[in-house]
């Protein structure tokens, strides 16, 4: 099976996100960089894949020179080689301009399946996974929690509002993986697989090379753009009620404050 | 020069900094309740590769130069320090001499074994008479025939209660002692007369146990020699030789503990309040996160510094590694009791942290030498510039 992961590099999610000066753009300067969760997923569930019907994972991702080191983790896993599209036209690019891009990677992969992240834990757009199958004509099954595949179709299980909706497609497909850290328990990359992952292919690609034009998928050709970005506001501190009540003065108390300055009850 | 840390040992942190925060973090106060780590986390390990960090490619180890396993060991200190001791024999002193002075067909039989974790190993060079004067040792080893008969007690061995196989240092020939009487052996568990005396109760390092090893009439087949016939009274020179290496990884696990006990202490000044305020915000409590902070990153780049001088020249650098372990394992400590003091009462509690790491890391300025004798081998360094 020729199976194919989109992977993006996000920050760490306990990583200190500041604004940077322009107010539409984060300070990068300290940021530790991670695959985007789901992203991490959809290279475990690529590997059991791989591990049931053979075949080989490629990862595909975008952006600096940083993101090889994402691409080499997922190679430690036990991915088999890796694509970087690392062009300057695609700084500001939108979802869509990104989604071409990752399409016609995948055109030229030619693989059975697609399996990424249903959101990028940075911009939360939920659009890469679902545009990607629009541009390449393919079904899209979202939010997997579960993936079997016989070779010629895929089913999945997703979540709707704590019950389960069981999808099935023909392949070529993609997925979007949901879930947690507790559905997919991606494996790590041991140590023997990061020595193995330097000697693994990995081919660094502009967009010229995927036949493509800067002004279809460049920051000219983005239909949104982002205007600005804020801080969450600060948490109040947690209070604690007064400790010279008594237990029943302090359960009216505490009701009192739920309903009437908290109303959650 | 160039400080960048090459990519495939940037990745190797991360995979041991995420297996840390998930997996051994979270029972880390278990474990030293328990005094035992789980079988289940043991096989983790051996998954993962710690057990082979340091040990050549050809032979099932990843074959990391000593930076490579210095970083592997910074991150793995950040947790209960028993972990890190269970892997450490293997890649350590328990294997090293076959490494250094082993013959093909004895690195070919053990040291896979080793790697893969499927074996421990450990070191036995201390006797109740012989520590920092380790050629004092009294452990005899006798030809006869066609094998070595050994007879001794060797104590305080690390791992030393579920060891397959010991690097075990016996005097072949009494009249020479360090200067060619005393030969280094490879003895597996399983060889007649080798037992496991008593298991030591210690301050700290719960969950990792020392040992007393007997040998009555222990018999050693005459190829288990290290380095085979040629090598027979070179056994000193070996046990110095895997000793120095071990000097420079001691000095990064020393590190990575006190990195974990200034996030620690950080976090804590900033959440506990005395007198309507963070601590944090007292000159007292930020000039001790200044001195902490300041002290892990010299000792850091000492760390880095000799681990990259030996990978790049191949020379022992035995100067560099004795001030390695002399200064990382005392700055260890002094990190140690300044953060016991930031948390005040609390940090004396068993509930907190800091506590355990106060006692486990005092032991880094005893165990495979001395504070004392690491200063021996640099002032010895020093003046033999000046001869």
């Amino acid at each position: 099976m020729n199976i194919v992961v989109l992977l993006k590099q996000t920050p760490d999610t306990e990583s200190v996100i500041r604004i940077a000066g322009d107010g539409r753009s984060i300070e990068t300067q300290d940021i530790k960089w991670i695959i985007n969760p789901y992203d991490e997923f959809a290279v475990e569930a690529a590997l059991r894949l791989k591990e049931q019907h053979g075949g080989t994972v490629t990862i595909v991702s975008w952006g600096p020179q940083r993101v090889v080191e994402s691409i080499r983790t997922a190679l430690a896993m036990g991915a088999d080689k890796g694509m970087l599209i690392d062009d300057e036209a695609l700084e500001e690019s939108d979802s869509l301009g990104i989604a071409k891009v990752l399409a016609a990677a995948v055109q030229e992969l030619n693989p059975d399946i697609v399996l990424c992240g249903h959101r990028a834990v940075d911009y939360d757009h939920n659009q890469r996974g679902p545009m990607v199958a629009e541009l390449l004509g393919w079904p899209h099954l979202p939010l997997a929690v579960s993936l079997e595949c016989d070779g010629t179709t895929v089913k999945i299980e997703r979540p709707v509002e704590g019950g389960k909706m069981v999808v099935e497609s023909s392949l070529p497909a993609v997925v979007t993986m949901g879930g947690s850290h507790a559905v997919w328990n991606p494996r790590y990359a041991s140590l023997p697989g990061i020595m193995k992952a330097r000697k693994k292919p990995l081919d660094v690609k502009k967009l010229a090379d995927l036949g493509l034009n800067p002004e279809e998928c460049g920051s000219g050709a983005a239909k949104i753009r982002l205007v600005s970005l804020e801080m969450p506001p600060e948490r109040k501190p947690g209070r604690i009620i007064n400790g010279d009540l008594d237990t029943e003065g302090k359960a009216k108390e505490l009701v009192r404050a739920l309903r009437e300055e908290a109303k959650v009850i | 020069m160039d400080f960048n840390i090459p990519e495939n040992l940037k990745m190797m942190a991360n995979t041991i900094r995420k297996f840390v925060e998930r997996d051994l973090e979270p029972i880390s106060q278990q474990v030293e309740e328990d005094d035992r780590i789980p079988e289940e986390i043991v096989q983790k390990m051996k998954e993962l590769g710690l057990f082979g960090i340091s040990i050549p490619e050809e032979y099932g180890g990843l074959g990391l130069g000593v930076l490579g396993e210095c970083i592997a060991y910074e991150e793995l200190s950040k947790t209960n320090l028993c972990f890190r001791t269970r892997v450490a024999t293997n890649n350590g002193i328990g294997s090293q001499g076959i490494v250094i002075d082993g013959t093909e067909e004895q690195k070919r039989k053990y040291l896979p074994k080793i790697a893969s974790g499927e074996w421990t190993a450990c070191f036995a060079l201390t006797e109740p008479d012989a520590g920092s004067d380790a050629a004092a040792i009294r452990t005899r080893a006798e030809l006869k025939g066609d094998h070595w008969v050994i007879n001794g007690r060797k104590h305080f061995i690390t791992n030393g209660d579920i060891a397959d196989v010991a690097t075990v240092f016996a005097v072949t020939d009494p009249e020479k002692r360090a200067r060619g009487g005393i030969t280094a052996f490879i003895v597996e568990r399983t060889f007649p007369g080798y037992h496991v005396g008593k298991i030591e109760k210690k301050m700290g390092l719960r969950g990792s146990h020392t040992a007393e090893l007997v040998f009555e009439d222990c018999i050693v087949p005459r190829e288990n020699v290290i380095g085979g016939d040629a090598m027979i009274g070179q056994g000193f020179k070996t046990a110095m030789k895997v000793l120095d290496k071990g000097r420079l990884t001691m000095g990064a696990s020393a590190v990575g503990a006190a990195q974990k006990l200034l996030e620690l202490s950080a976090r804590y000044a900033k959440q506990r309040v005395q007198f309507g305020r963070p601590i944090a915000e007292f000159q007292a409590i930020r000039f001790m996160l200044a001195d902490m902070a300041t002290q892990i990153y010299a000792a850091r780049n000492m760390v880095y510094h000799a681990a990259w001088l030996r990978d790049t020249t191949g020379a022992p650098v035995t100067k560099e590694a004795a001030m390695v372990k002399l200064f990382c394992t005392e700055m260890v400590n002094r990190v140690a009791d300044m953060a016991v003091q930031i948390h005040g009462g609390m940090g004396y509690m068993k509930e907190c942290p800091v506590e355990r790491f106060y006692r486990d890391v005092r032991l880094m300025r005893i165990y495979e030498g001395t504070s004392e004798i690491q200063k021996l081998v640099i002032s010895r360094e020093v003046l033999k510039a000046f001869e």
